[in-house]
């Protein structure tokens, strides 16, 4: 890849205080509590691709992609959008057009007392992208034409919409600024499963005929395989796998990341029996020393509470990193034979 | 016309339209109303006028006792003023403290609120701190100190002049925490929704987003606080006119004829006092059960 990155991040971090008040850390005599959101992770998008994050509620996902957006400061590291500081790339209207992101809520992304129309409109404005009210109202128009909605649908509110469509207008309303960037913060899952798939081929129609950079963010591995290029793994604010998308589906190699695919549910793999993974996840507030995962982990053995694993190649693989000491050391048995397609006939 | 017909078909007036309660009170209302704007065309006398005055005429009982007279129908006063004139009259002052007093504590409230809301912080500990303060003293005692200190500061003909002004900052500054808690509230709410996270990701300026995304999203609960507020002015002004703190002699409103009328009250001319009281208790029990139907109506748990 001779072409830079559209977006680079180094040793992110996002810190947040989440201390009692003053008075009453006093009186119980506690100290000030951080809880670690997002924990040194760093990862490329380059142009045209899609990279996705996966991970349980409460890893840091969604605050990457707030981070990502200048949404909010990094407590550490960095954020290179187009070879520029993200903070000074802000700055300049003409970058921070190139950005935009889609929400998860339809329902509390949209204004409830703004036209459609003027939604759309926003970001057409706020650039000052096309001046005349009638070049505008043709825009708007084309726009939600693009999206498979009404031109006449401008006129409505939000609230006359379905989740689906109202999904369709925020997707509108990012793409009327000509962004190249779109950071899609878990766009479907407050979708029924029908209406998911629709607008996850939207996005994919847009992406190849805008050439788009997306930053997907989901909990849905079903959905990260059809959309993504390639995939990061989170866990307790920490990216414990980042591999293309089917060398992760079709050999994941950091415990985390096969224990994920265990739990996949498999119309093949009925009756089979699978090995939950125990424990819970840990609080943020004060993370297990070492490897974030140790405590639940197979694998675990002294080095793995002592030491964090840094995100490497993952052994015996062209492709793909990985944090973990068992991979590297090569404890973890080694790559897995296409597990899943293998075990088919003896579960049955 | 579209918007008359979208009105009539609303929630809102369905849910009008159930109530017979809230009917007979708007129409009291209204009638109130304009009874009061239209004094000068409506009223039989104009009280103001001293070359219509005749002592002969003072005294009347109203118009259904025996020595009633049909030109006086809710009789006269000490000087030979028509009570119902004085009263239509009175009511135009009762009504206008109330409204622009109810609209100087809704902005100074409105604003204070949304910029705690959205701020936080320290901006809005000391909002709030400032807010809670007021909240323990009665509203009628900080009104009563905004009058004193005003009379006491300003030369008395400057005072006379600006009399209606003290009377509106009065009621108006003491009534502003009930806004801005209310619309702290719902701001800190609707800040963190993603239609506002969106418009930052935009780069829409922060006073932008707080005009046009948080403001008219954050509305609805001051419009029922501003029906209620507006009777509890109203209530405060004929208290503080009462008390003789209110509104100067020249411009008499409800709280002014009632306490003239007190004086009249053992020696048996009642209608002069109960009167302007009747009328003041229908304008502000019309008002208040709108704003409780107005409140229960836009609730959308109650729908």
């Amino acid at each position: 890849m001779a072409e830079t990155p559209i977006l680079e991040v180094e040793d992110l971090a996002r810190y947040f205080d989440v201390s009692r008040p003053w008075l009453q850390r006093v009186l119980a005599g506690e100290g000030k509590r951080t809880l670690r959101a997002v924990d040194g992770i760093s990862f490329a998008i380059p142009r045209g691709t899609t990279l996705s994050l996966v991970g349980e509620s409460g890893c840091g996902k969604s605050t990457v992609a707030r981070l990502v957006v200048g949404l909010y400061p990094p407590s550490k590291g960095r954020v290179v959008f187009e070879g520029m500081d993200l903070e000074r790339a802000r700055a300049i209207a003409e970058q921070r057009r190139r950005m935009q992101m889609i929400f998860q809520d339809p329902y509390a992304s949209l204004n409830p007392r703004w036209r459609v129309k003027d939604i759309v409109a926003e970001p057409i404005r706020a650039f000052g992208m096309t001046p005349g009210a009638a070049a505008q109202q043709a825009k708007v128009a084309e726009l939600l034409t693009q999206v498979g909605l009404s031109p006449l649908d401008g006129e409505k509110f939000p609230h006359e919409f379905s989740g689906g469509q109202r999904q369709r207008i925020s997707i509108a309303r990012a793409l009327s600024s000509n962004p190249d960037f779109l950071v899609c913060d878990e766009p479907t899952s407050a979708l029924d499963v029908s209406v998911q798939a629709q607008i996850l081929n939207l996005m994919k129609d847009l992406q190849a005929r805008l050439g788009l950079t997306y930053l997907f963010i989901s909990h849905n591995l079903a959905v990260v395989r059809q959309v993504s290029d390639r995939i990061g793994v989170m866990y307790l604010g920490r990216l414990v796998e980042l591999a293309p998308a089917e060398t992760l589906f079709t050999t994941p190699r950091h415990p985390y990341t096969r224990a994920l695919m265990e739990a996949i549910p498999d119309l093949e793999m009925t009756g089979r029996q699978r090995i939950p993974v125990g424990g819970e996840v840990p609080s943020p507030i004060s993370p297990p020393s070492g490897c974030p995962f140790h405590p639940r982990c197979p694998l675990v053995n002294d080095r793995c509470k002592a030491e964090r694993p840094a995100l490497i190649p993952a052994r015996a693989m062209k492709q793909g990193l990985t944090a973990c000491h068992a991979v590297e050391e090569g404890r973890d048995g080694g790559v897995p034979a296409a597990q899943r397609i293998g075990t088919t006939a003896t579960a049955l | 016309m579209a918007a008359v017909a979208r009105m009539l078909d609303s929630d809102l007036f369905w849910s009008f339209r159930r109530s017979p309660v809230t009917v007979i009170s708007a129409v009291v209302a209204l009638i109130c109303i304009l009874g009061a704007v239209l004094a000068p065309l409506l009223a039989p006398h104009d009280p103001f006028d001293v070359a219509t005055l005749n002592l002969i005429d003072a005294f009347k009982p109203p118009a259904w006792a025996a020595e009633g007279d049909a030109a006086y129908p809710l009789g006269s006063d000490d000087q030979g003023r028509d009570v119902l004139s004085a009263i239509m009259y009175g009511a135009r002052v009762s009504l206008l403290v109330g409204f622009c007093a109810v609209l100087f504590s809704m902005v100074v409230g409105v604003s204070v609120g949304l910029l705690a809301g959205y701020a936080g912080g320290v901006v809005d500990g000391v909002l709030m701190r400032v807010a809670d303060i007021q909240l323990t003293f009665p509203s009628i005692l900080i009104a009563l100190l905004v009058d004193g200190i005003a009379r006491a500061a300003l030369p008395s003909e400057v005072h006379e002049r600006v009399a209606l002004f003290v009377v509106i900052f009065a009621i108006g500054i003491s009534a502003w925490p009930q806004f801005a808690r209310t619309v702290r509230g719902s701001t800190l709410v609707e800040r963190n929704k993603e239609y506002v996270l969106a418009a930052r990701v935009i780069g829409i300026s922060q006073l932008r987003i707080m005009l046009t995304h948080v403001l008219p999203n954050v509305l609805g609960p001051v419009l029922v606080i501003a029906t209620l507020g507006l009777s509890n002015a109203i209530i405060s002004e004929a208290t503080l006119s009462y008390l003789g703190a209110g509104v100067p002699q020249t411009q008499p409103s409800l709280g002014t004829l009632i306490r003239i009328g007190n004086d009249f009250l053992f020696s048996g001319e009642w209608w002069i006092a109960i009167f302007p009281g009747i009328a003041l208790i229908a304008m502000v029990l019309s008002v208040n059960l709108l704003g409780d139907w107005l409140r229960d109506a836009l609730n959308p748990r109650l729908r």
